[in-house]
């Protein structure tokens, strides 16, 4: 039997080394259209990415790319010091949300406001899943989870950080939005996001940030499904998807 | 030809002409200057400068511009290298070269700003999690500092280490004459072949200090102890001034072995025969010939701007054979040639 055309198949840019994500957890898809975005840009050999502490700690070793694993936090400074060190390359940074909206506040600030010419791609589940479901400054308030067990107060834990809007206010901040991708249409716009986000890049345009609404079934204690729906009517009221800041205007 | 110039800037231009054009740093006193040198002088050769927003990135792009194969350095005084030990701690476990300058001051805490060799136990120990060593060199005047730079650069790359070059307060504050280094040519620095530079035309390499399997760890960590072994036997450094004839022999470091060379010929025009045995590698420590010496000598004194640091390592090396004694004076206080001259003669009369 012959191949007429070929209408899926792995991405390049993903290695053959099997994922450790839980069953309906959104790091796959995430990983898969990053990757799909490097092919087609055709950019896999000069990528570098920096994979983050958490769940996707592993990611360095699931892209078919030069990488590292930054300590918890630190990968916008990690990557600043690899892109200052060769400037035409395209560094990556893949970042959970205990570590770019908790830890690594300041790495990511400082980054996005020197316009540090980075992609980061920020996945916020709106907990810790490698520790097994802590609170993070992204869970949302009444939200339960294991250091949050009567759910998230706000007068105890202050309320959850809205990172995209928050880098938008900088003038480094080139391209930043929010997506989710719960529907095979918002993969498809999680996808075109994220291929702006490394156009910006390779423009030399400054910082650009997708964040990536997720599930996390597991520490959420649902089903895939029913994490979806949560995501869907709890946590976008919280994290409204869209663009928050955009200055390629007229440069793309 | 020799120019008058400030320790700092001494390091800082033997830095720039041993290769290095990437550097990272943040303000501290009192090293500043090292800084401030570094951000006129970078873009002069083409070089990359960045003041960081804290020490915690600082030692992180320090990691990220190492990966890359390129010669990367930074300087901080204790309380900023404090902050760097977690990036010191995984860019040992990555097994990254890099170059870091410590001008230690008065501590612990915000301390002042003083001279002070209190980080020794950091820097020769380990301030970081894990089994890691980094190589400590310790130069006592600015002209040892500056032609210190190229050697350290070498190292780094020659093990995949962290050099740290550990002065006080004094040398880097100090001026005087200085004979600078040669100039090496960036362009004949060859990239290391495990650079993380964008797999173009061959296999993805990654760059950790990561592996969750133990059984895989611990061979990361056996390679590790293997580097460090290999180093502690080929890179041990020392000076050995007048310790022939030596009734008592003093061993010091730093800011301090200079203080002591002065009290040596002190003691000896008054009849005292005193010697010196100077560390310049204070990891690996020069156990070995320390040890040597001590069989021949009824009295050692370490003399130390701590309260007794490098005193455990001279102990080490000692294990009983000759009395070991200790001055020291610390937070910032620089002991007088007149104190250890005085610490001398309790001792031999």
């Amino acid at each position: 039997m012959t191949i007429d055309k070929i209408v899926a198949q792995t991405p390049k840019s993903l290695s053959k080394v099997e994922f450790s994500y839980c069953p309906g957890c959104h790091h796959g898809i995430v990983h898969r259209l990053i990757a799909e975005v490097i092919d087609e840009l055709g950019i896999a050999s000069k990528t570098i990415m920096v994979a983050p502490v958490g769940c996707s700690v592993f990611a360095y070793n699931f892209f078919d790319l030069d990488g590292t694993v930054a300590a918890h936090g630190r990968a916008p400074a990690v990557a600043t010091g690899m892109k200052r060190a060769l400037p035409d390359r395209i560094i990556f940074t893949y970042q959970g949300d205990g570590d770019l909206a908790s830890i690594g506040t300041a790495e990511i600030v400082h980054a996005a406001n020197r316009g540090e010419n980075i992609t980061t791609i920020f996945i916020n589940n709106a907990v810790y899943g490698m520790t097994g479901g802590q609170m993070a400054p992204t869970t949302l308030l009444g939200q339960k989870t294991t250091t949050s067990p009567y759910g998230r107060d706000a007068k105890a834990n202050g309320y959850p950080i809205r990172m995209s809007e928050m880098l938008s206010t900088l003038d480094g901040s080139a391209y930043i939005e929010r997506t989710m991708v719960t529907t095979p249409q918002n993969v498809i716009k999680t996808k075109a996001a994220i291929k702006k986000a490394f156009q910006v890049q390779l423009k030399g345009l400054g910082f650009s940030m997708i964040e990536v609404l997720s599930t996390c079934p597991t520490n959420w204690g649902m089903t895939p499904i029913e994490s979806m729906k949560w995501l869907e009517d709890h946590m976008t009221k919280t994290f409204p998807l869209g663009v928050f800041v955009d200055r390629t205007k007229g440069l793309m | 030809m020799k120019m008058l110039m400030k320790g700092t800037e001494a390091i800082a231009e033997a830095a720039v002409r041993a290769g290095c054009r990437l550097y990272f740093g943040y303000p501290i006193t009192p090293q500043s200057e090292l800084t401030e040198y570094m951000a006129k002088r970078m873009p002069e050769v083409k070089g990359t400068f960045l003041q960081s927003e804290s020490e915690v990135a600082t030692v992180n792009m320090l990691y990220g511009a190492a990966c890359t194969g390129r010669k990367v350095m930074t300087s901080t005084s204790s309380p900023g290298f404090s902050l760097m030990q977690e990036g010191i701690s995984y860019m040992a476990g990555a097994e990254l070269p890099a170059v870091f300058i410590n001008v230690m001051r008065g501590g612990p805490g915000l301390g002042d700003i003083q001279p002070s060799q209190s980080d020794y136990f950091q820097s020769t120990k380990g301030g970081g999690h894990g089994d890691y060593r980094m190589i400590v060199l310790a130069p006592h005047t600015l002209q040892e500092a500056a032609g210190m730079m190229n050697e350290a650069f070498e190292l780094a790359f020659k093990y995949r280490m962290l050099v740290t070059i550990l002065v006080d307060g004094m040398i880097g504050q100090m001026m005087e004459p200085v004979e600078l280094p040669k100039w090496t040519k960036p362009e004949e620095f060859a990239e290391p072949d495990w650079a993380l530079t964008g797999a173009n035309g061959r296999k993805p390499r990654k760059v950790t200090s990561f592996d969750l399997d133990p059984y895989e760890l611990e061979k990361m960590n056996l390679r590790y102890q293997e580097t460090y072994k290999k180093v502690a036997q080929n890179e041990v450094k020392y000076e050995e001034f007048k310790i022939e004839d030596a009734e008592i022999t003093v061993v010091a470091y730093g800011t301090t072995a200079r203080i002591v060379k002065t009290v040596v010929d002190y003691a000896r025009k008054s009849g005292i025969k005193v010697g010196l045995f100077r560390p310049i590698t204070l990891w690996p420590f020069p156990y070995d010939r320390l040890s040597e010496i001590s069989k021949n000598v009824k009295n050692i004194l370490t003399v130390e701007m701590s309260y007794g640091q490098m005193l455990e390592d001279v102990k080490l090396a000692v294990l009983g054979k000759s009395n070991v004694h200790f001055y020291g004076r610390s937070a910032g206080v620089v002991p007088t040639p007149v104190e250890i001259l005085d610490s001398i003669k309790k001792i031999v009369r």
